[in-house]
């Protein structure tokens, strides 16, 4: 079974500064880090490779320094990773991307595709589902179990009130929810495999059949009209009482702030 | 000359910070209070290759680099000195005396389980009446047929009673001095190898602190480290590699402690301002900020040393010697600057302190140190 990862490098937004007199992200010195929906893909797909045995690899799409990402994923066992940049693709919003991916994912060999969900800096959440609209390919998002049975993908798809058990033929992608599972850690020698005895493969502008018109700045309809930070809320107060002085509690809070 | 870490060494020292961070941290002073050996973490550290990083591939290791191992027990020692210790005898003092000085088949038989962690590993030099001294060694080793008949014993063994393979040492020709030491490879459970007493100590208090006792302990003549009569240089050869471990700890704990101290400063107010706000305690946390770096620049100096040079003696004990007490100095400046509350076990600081002063005395006290970084000089 061939199974690529498609991950994203994105600043760690743990680690990120409002500035106080702005209020604008300080992004300098912000460590980045693979897309947590991403990295939990990564682990279902490793999890896949340690019981039935899979070829893991990860792609990404982004400047140079995004091999970074690569390398700690396969740090953590991937088996190969394809970087594809070039100047060419910069600014591309999710169709450019998903455009060029998809081009990019055509010349390799793949049973099932992973992404995650969404990245923590966009959350569009549409680029997974647009590369296999691209690709021709049966979708299944917002995955927060994996398995895979003979020929078949077993997907458990999370709603906000339930779950769907959707049965799915391969070859097909699967956008994992971060949720989903704890990703291993890297190990030593993994890293310096990673580094000194794995390659990273470097695909450009040219290496891909794909039209100037559908990738970066001019393959991009999406116009930005503003951006802005979330919100941090403040943290929430817990308190431990039995259901019935809960139940009186939360009404005089409810009175308090004037919602009933 | 090139001060830049290399991507990789980055990438590792990531990994062990977010392994210390997220497993070791919550533990640690739970770790202290009860004088448990954390033997799920060290479960963990297994799994992930924490305890074969400097030995080769071919022999179950991660064939990682001595400053790819230092990081390690820094990043470790930086939340727990006990840990970081576990991690430091067992691969300075258990495995890399078996790398260097093992028959192949030792290393197939002994190397490959330390390395993958599947055994821990422990070393037994010192003795009620030789630390310092170690050439007089009381240990007895008698060739009787195809086996030597040991006698004697060992004190304040780290990961004692925990470790299931030892690398001790014994005298085989007490008329020689020093020339008739050998090396010995001792399983646990080995008839006549028992544990006596548990140290209780002022720090490291996790750590497992045994004495080994030998009662005609009958081990196969295969077991012999080295060649007869060579034990002392293989102690002293494998006590220069684990200097660079103690080294690391000592650096961890004194790192660890600025920057819980840092963190507890901004917080901290007094007169209306926070404590950060005071020129002394800014100043403070300048000399512990600069002689942490200077520790640093001489522990990973040693490391690459071990690696690119045939003798770096000089350079482990200059290591040791001074990380140690910086991590003395360090630890106890950030006490002060908790004022009472580092005083209490609430806070990690008062632990440092107690964990930083065993890195000034075990593996060489800073005099050794000292009488072996002057020996280079005169």
């Amino acid at each position: 079974m061939k199974i690529i990862v498609c991950i994203k490098q994105v600043p760690d937004t743990n680690e990120v500064k409002l500035d106080p007199v702005t209020g604008t992200l300080i992004r300098d010195g912000v460590p980045s880090i693979i897309n947590p929906d991403d990295k939990a893909g990564l682990e279902a797909a490793l999890s896949l490779k340690d019981s039935l045995g899979a070829e893991v690899s990860v792609i990404t799409m982004g400047p140079p320094q995004a091999d970074a990402v690569l390398r700690e994923a396969m740090a953590m066992g991937a088996d190969n990773a394809y970087l594809v940049t070039d100047r060419a693709f910069g600014g591309a919003d999710t169709l450019a991307t998903s455009t060029t991916l998809a081009a990019a994912l055509r010349k390799m060999e793949y049973d099932l595709i992973i992404t995650g969900r969404q990245a923590i800096d966009g959350d569009t959440a549409q680029v997974g589902p647009q590369i296999s609209e691209h690709l021709d390919i049966p979708n299944v998002s917002y995955a927060e179990d994996i398995k895979v049975e003979g020929n078949t993908v077993i997907v458990k798809r999370q709603y906000e009130d339930r779950y769907h058990t959707v049965k799915v033929q391969m070859p097909c992608l699967v956008t994992a929810l971060g949720e989903m599972n704890t990703p291993r850690y890297m190990t030593p020698g993994g890293i310096n495999d990673a580094y000194k005895v794995k390659k990273v493969t470097v695909w450009g502008r040219s290496d891909l059949e794909v039209a100037d018109g559908e990738i970066g700045l001019k393959g991009s309809p999406t116009k930005v009209a503003q951006s802005f930070p979330k919100s941090v809320k403040p943290a929430g107060q817990k308190v431990t009482l039995d259901a019935d002085e809960a139940a009186d509690y939360i009404i005089e809070k409810l009175k308090e702030k004037y919602v009933l | 000359m090139d001060f830049t870490l290399s991507k990789e060494h980055e990438m590792a020292r990531t990994l062990f910070r977010d392994f210390a961070q997220n497993e070791v941290k919550p533990l640690a002073q739970e770790v202290d209070e009860t004088e448990e050996f954390p033997k799920e973490t060290v479960e963990k550290m297994k799994k992930l290759g924490f305890l074969g990083i400097p030995i080769p591939k071919e022999y179950g290791g991660q064939g990682c680099d001595s400053l790819t191992y230092a990081m390690c027990v820094e990043e470790l020692a930086k939340v727990c000195g006990t840990t970081s210790v576990i991690v430091s005898a067992h691969t300075s003092l258990g495995a890399e005396p078996i790398r260097k000085f093992g028959t192949e088949e030792q290393k197939q038989k002994y190397l490959v389980p330390l390395a993958n962690g599947t055994k821990l590993g422990a070393f037994g030099l010192t003795e009620p009446g030789a630390g310092t001294d170690a050439a007089g060694q009381q240990t007895k080793a008698v060739l009787d047929g195809d086996e030597y008949i040991i006698n004697g014993s060992k004190i304040f063994i780290t990961n004692g009673k925990e470790a299931d393979i030892y690398v001790i040492f014994a005298m085989t020709d007490k008329s020689k001095g020093t020339k008739g030491i050998s090396a010995f490879i001792i399983e646990k459970g080995t008839p006549g190898f028992t544990f006596g007493t548990k140290e209780k100590k002022m720090g490291i208090r996790g750590s497992a602190t045994y004495e080994l006792i030998f009662t005609d302990c009958r081990i196969p003549k295969e077991n012999l480290l080295g060649k007869e009569g060579k034990g002392f240089g293989i102690a002293m050869t494998t006590l220069d590699g684990g200097r660079i471990g103690i080294a690391s700890q000592a650096l961890g704990l004194a790192a660890g402690a600025l920057e819980t101290t840092i963190a507890y400063v901004k917080e901290r107010k007094q007169f209306g301002r926070s404590i950060a706000k005071f020129q002394n305690t800014q100043f403070q946390l300048a000399d512990m900020a600069t002689k942490v770096e200077a520790a640093r620049a001489l522990v990973y100096r040693a490391a690459i040393a071990k690696d690119t040079q045939k003798r770096y003696s000089v350079e482990a004990a200059m290591a040791k010697l001074y990380a140690a007490e910086v991590a003395m100095e360090v630890t106890t400046k950030a006490v002060q600057l908790h004022g009472g509350y580092g005083y209490t076990r609430e806070y990690d600081v008062e632990r440092m302190m107690r964990d930083a002063k065993i890195t000034e005395i075990y593996e060489g006290t800073s005099e050794v140190q000292r009488m072996v970084i002057s020996g280079s000089l005169l």
